[in-house]
């Protein structure tokens, strides 16, 4: 049995013309591919590149080299077949909450008497039935992520990709996300590609953690299946023996690569 | 402060003026009147004369011409300051072709500009409307295309993977950010406008309210030019408060500064 293949990066590479004109390769062939239904997380020290690895995913940058197919088809321009949560604040602010969820679909042409109850819905799903009527910034930083997850889960992507969402969330609220999304997740198996810079959240989220090393040029130098039973809560799977295992086998490489990365970043904040 | 206190505070200010005002016009402090009535008239004469306009109804012939130039100024300005900031920030060559000449324009004091449109389009209320354009437009201008330009790349990803079209991206993100921009401005740009109407007016018209200041000062009747300073400045913040009531209306989504949660 094989299950298609949502994302096939192979042998990607991609470079970015400096202001001076020397050219900055920030991934280097990177081979990684997400399977229809699994939710994969990559973890790197920052800078790596792997912001840039999920924009590639997404059709927003162009590899310089190497191929991108989606669902075994060559990608051209945006892909369609994703919904991306951003890291920063991506709601538009002239919209209610309910607006914005709701834009998903009529952008598709839904017509509005139609997208306004299942906009509503979806929030309602997220726990922010009572919020509709807000605009963004009446709402707090978790509230606006959840809002941002119901406006991509409301178009039913087949994919999903997510560039650090909760990265600017405290810890307990990343947590409460955290579950949130594994019980959204669960109820269709969308394939998932999960950056996040904390080892911790990828292990306790993930079927597989893929680690890069330290850019430029930063590579695949790692790849773990995480074999915890699902459904998982997040509070309690971190207590698991297992989990701890897996964390301490996958520290073992990420460590050497976080303090390159914080070498490089330190000597380049000496070049300037 | 509560808000009874600050209002008495407010007025108790006009009242001290008034009353200083009237006192040294009228009663002599040493033997020597420091205000003399010729050039500062009184409160009292500037009074009646502003109850005479609006008991014999004159008045509500100016102001009405000068409120009609000045919405004509903005509509016009406005209009012509949404279109042309749009399309300069959405084809930069454009704008790096007119950069200069817009610069200059702009630069331009635009009283110089009266005579030249009292020549091209009469004493009646268009050559005042146009004045009133010059000053709209910019405004409007340069805060449309800086709306365009500064779009936050996050929200036009995010426009872009929802799946939208160019279309809708102008539709849904760079529209509304233009006009939030241009909201933003809406006191200044309005207050241009009855600028360029009053200015207009008094530097040659037949009506308004900047006609009625030049017509009293041409017979040095002073109580005169004060009256029609204070019912434009009257009718000035009336006009604001009309823009603060519309702003509130459009810009809910907006934060506001006493908003903790940023």
């Amino acid at each position: 049995m094989t299950t298609p293949t949502a994302v096939a990066l192979e042998d990607a590479k991609v470079a970015f013309r400096l202001g001076d004109g020397r050219v900055y390769t920030a991934v280097e062939k990177a081979h990684l591919t997400v399977a229809q239904g699994e939710f994969v997380a990559i973890v790197g020290p920052t800078g790596c590149g792997k912001s840039t690895l999920l924009n590639v995913a997404a059709g927003l940058l162009k590899p310089a080299a190497g191929s991108v197919r989606i669902f075994d088809r060559p990608l051209a321009g945006l892909n369609r077949d994703a919904g991306y949560l951003f890291q920063a604040d991506a709601l538009f602010p002239w919209k209610t909450a309910l607006d914005n969820v709701a834009i998903g679909l009529e952008i598709k042409g839904t017509p509005r008497t139609d997208a306004l109850p299942r906009a509503q819905k979806w929030l309602t799903s997220v726990g922010l039935g009572a919020f509709a009527s807000r605009y963004p910034h009446m709402l707090s930083g978790g509230q606006r992520k959840r809002v941002a997850l119901a406006q991509v889960l409301i178009r039913d992507p087949k994919i999903l990709l997510m560039d650090e969402p909760f990265g600017p969330l405290d810890a307990q609220t990343r947590q409460v996300m955290g579950n949130l999304l594994l019980d959204l997740w669960s109820a269709d198996r969308k394939a998932v590609l999960f950056v996040t810079h904390d080892l911790e959240e990828a292990i306790a989220l993930a079927d597989r953690v893929v680690i890069m090393s330290a850019g430029p040029s930063s590579r695949i130098i790692g790849d773990w299946r995480v074999n915890l039973p699902r459904p998982r809560d997040i509070f309690e799977v971190r207590l698991d023996k297992e989990f701890h295992a897996l964390h301490r086998e996958i520290w073992s490489v990420l460590k050497d690569e976080v303090m390159k990365g914080y070498a490089q970043s330190t000597h380049a904040a000496e070049a300037i | 402060m509560s808000r009874p206190t600050l209002l008495a505070l407010q007025i108790l200010v006009a009242v001290v003026c008034i009353v200083l005002w009237q006192v040294l016009s009228t009663v002599p402090v040493f033997g020597k009147i420091l205000l003399p009535p010729f050039f500062f008239s009184n409160p009292f004469d500037v009074f009646s004369q502003i109850v005479k306009w609006f008991s014999s109804g004159v008045i509500w012939k100016h102001l009405g011409i000068t409120l009609a130039e000045s919405i004509l100024a903005f509509v016009i300005g406005s209009l012509g300051g949404v279109l042309v900031g749009f399309w300069f920030a959405r084809q930069p060559l454009v704008a790096a072709v007119f950069d200069p000449y817009v610069k200059m324009v702009n630069a331009l004091p635009r009283v110089v500009l009266a005579p030249i449109f009292a020549l091209w389009l009469g004493l009646g209320i268009w050559s005042k409307v146009a004045l009133g354009v010059t000053l709209v437009f910019f405004i409007v201008f340069f805060n449309v295309y800086q709306g365009v330009k500064e779009v936050s790349r996050t929200v036009l990803d995010n426009g872009r993977m929802l799946g939208m079209s160019e279309r809708q991206l102008m539709q849904h993100v760079y529209w509304p950010s233009a006009l939030s921009w241009m909201f933003s401005s809406l006191h200044t740009s309005v207050g241009f406008a009855v600028v360029g109407a009053v200015v207009g007016e008094y530097l040659g018209s037949a009506a308004g309210l900047g006609y009625l200041i030049q017509q009293a000062e041409g017979v040095f009747d002073v109580a005169g030019v004060f009256a029609g300073m204070f019912v434009l400045s009257a009718f000035v913040i009336l006009i604001d408060y009309g823009v603060t009531l519309v702003e509130r209306r459009l810009l809910v989504w907006r934060p506001t500064a006493s908003d903790g949660r940023g």
